[in-house]
């Protein structure tokens, strides 16, 4: 761990357009060592892409993206160049993402998930890389399931092995894309509490969700997102409580009551 | 409480129905079955009592014929094998964001697939020596052969590899791994196993197709029945040897195929 306070992941003045369509108008945010950030906002608003374009899975049109120090600037014209892509790749080296749908290779084991990308990315010899897996696999609680592949597991334990599968990586930053939509109500629970687990032990996190009892719960700053632009950030009590803008208020209230 | 009383007898008439479909469904297949054999027999004795068929030649020649059929399964089962890789190679080609690689696959695909298969095999064995390329006929079958399957196989394996999931790559991508590394590791296994099924289509319709390769008097299972045949002047019963030997060979195959399949489903639960 590096000292708390320095600038893990920093984005600046992200656009993003399809064809015509603006979807993000200017995001500007930075996220510090250990803490976790929490996007909400409607569907629509642009934070799956804004998440997206963080590791250029989405490749922003306008802005770049700096993650422990390396910065990458967006590529509009998609030349994409070898150093380019190369930059791309060291920046999803230092930042783990999960899907709504988790994404395990169904071909290897919860095991084999964990050390495919440590050992043919990081070069880790593979005895480490066990070790490292069984490790993460133990934060998850599932150190026990190594050996399954994912179609025997349930939609809550396939996205916890997802969870291992990133820390593996010990990335300085995890991205979450909805990561409990895709859940039966009743398997959300283990993965919110791994996930907030991590967020108090210091994990730099940035979630896009839509469960507001978990953002208040555990996180440190909520940012709203509207209309491809950050409308309003705080700490959760004020943002969730006691926010400033009309259209947070309305966000909010349309989605408590429900 | 009544039903509890008539519940035995009712469980009894169920096992009696469940019976009764079984035995429907068996006689249906034996009917299916006796049908077969009734028409093939109807047309074998009309042969046979019109005394155009010689069943002592089939007993004479008939191991003779039948031993063309280990080339027949041999090229087809190398032919498989290099249009495979050679399918392999034209998806990722196809597929591929490099101009002169897809051009080079794309081209190759269209080429393959746009002219006849005789003629890709009388091209490799008869045109190729003109340039200096001298082959052996076995070996200018086979070629032309993988060729012609690598191509037809070349589009299937670029829809086993679209077919895999996007989120298999991103999540592959969002972990470091290089385009290659994504491809070898990730995407490949997961097309192959979607692919397998229509491979074993192809190497059916291969067993068939290998009969061409005759024409460059490779001593198959069809050139062998058309020398004994025509020598003899015995070719009814010298093709009808040669067309049950493709016709078992392609109904083993299948049967085989269909277990893998169904292993292979097995083992996605």
């Amino acid at each position: 761990m590096t000292d708390p306070g320095h600038v893990v992941v920093r984005t600046i003045a992200i656009e993003k357009y399809f064809g015509h369509h603006h979807v993000l108008k200017g995001i500007d945010l930075e996220v510090r060592q250990g803490e976790a950030v929490m996007m909400i906002g409607r569907s629509g608003s642009g934070k799956t892409t804004y998440l997206r374009c963080i590791n250029f899975l989405e490749e922003p049109t306008i802005g770049s993206v700096e993650i422990d120090g390396l910065r990458v600037d967006a590529d509009p014209f998609h030349a994409r160049s070898r150093a380019h892509v190369e930059q791309i790749r060291q920046i999803r080296i230092r930042s783990g993402m999960l899907f709504q749908e988790f994404n395990l290779f169904p071909h290897m084991t919860a095991l084999g998930n964990c050390i495919e990308a440590p050992m043919r990315v990081l070069g880790i010899p593979r005895n480490e890389a066990v070790s490292r897996a069984e490790h993460y696999l133990q934060v998850v609680g599932l150190v026990d399931k190594r050996d399954q592949y994912p179609a025997r597991l349930s939609g809550g334990q396939k996205q916890r092995t997802a969870i291992a599968r990133a820390l593996c990586m010990e990335p300085k930053v995890l991205l979450f894309d909805e990561p409990t939509s895709a859940l039966d109500p009743e398997l959300i629970g283990e993965v919110l509490t791994v996930m907030e687990n991590l967020a108090h032990s210091g994990t730099t996190m940035i979630v896009v969700t839509h469960e507001m009892h978990f953002a208040r719960e555990a996180a440190d700053r909520v940012v709203f997102l509207d209309d491809g632009m950050i409308l309003e950030e705080g700490p959760p009590q004020q943002v969730l409580n006691d926010p400033h803008d009309e259209r947070t208020r309305l966000f909010l209230k349309r989605f408590l009551s429900i | 409480m009544t039903a509890v009383v008539g519940a035995p007898e009712r469980s009894s008439i169920l096992d009696h129905l469940e019976a009764a479909e079984l035995r429907a469904r068996r006689l249906f297949r034996l009917k299916v079955a006796a049908t077969w054999l009734a028409l093939i027999g109807v047309v074998l004795f009309g042969l046979w009592i019109t005394e155009n068929i010689d069943f002592a030649f089939i007993g004479e020649w008939g191991p003779f014929i039948i031993g063309g059929a280990g080339l027949t399964i041999l090229i087809s089962v190398v032919s498989i094998t290099f249009a495979t890789i050679l399918a392999l190679a034209g998806a990722i080609g196809r597929l591929s964001g490099n101009p002169y690689f897809n051009g080079l696959a794309s081209l190759y695909v269209s080429l393959a697939r746009g002219t006849p298969l005789v003629v890709q095999i009388l091209f490799v064995y008869l045109a190729l020596p003109q340039v200096g390329i001298i082959l052996n006929a076995v070996h200018a079958g086979i070629i032309a052969l993988s060729f012609n399957y690598g191509a037809y196989m070349t589009e299937i394996f670029r829809a086993g590899i679209q077919a895999v999931a996007r989120g298999q790559r991103e999540a592959a991508q969002a972990l470091g791994m290089r385009e290659q590394l994504v491809m070898r590791r990730i995407v490949l296994p997961q097309a192959i196993r979607i692919v397998i099924p229509a491979i074993g289509n192809e190497f059916i319709a291969m067993i068939k197709d290998s009969s061409l390769v005759s024409i460059l008097a490779v001593e198959e299972l069809l050139f062998r029945a058309r020398l004994v045949g025509q020598q003899h002047f015995r070719s009814l019963e010298a093709l009808i040897i040669a067309a049950v030997i493709y016709w078992i060979l392609t109904i083993v195959f299948s049967r085989f195929q269909e277990r893998l399949e169904r292993r292979m489903a097995r083992g996605d639960r």
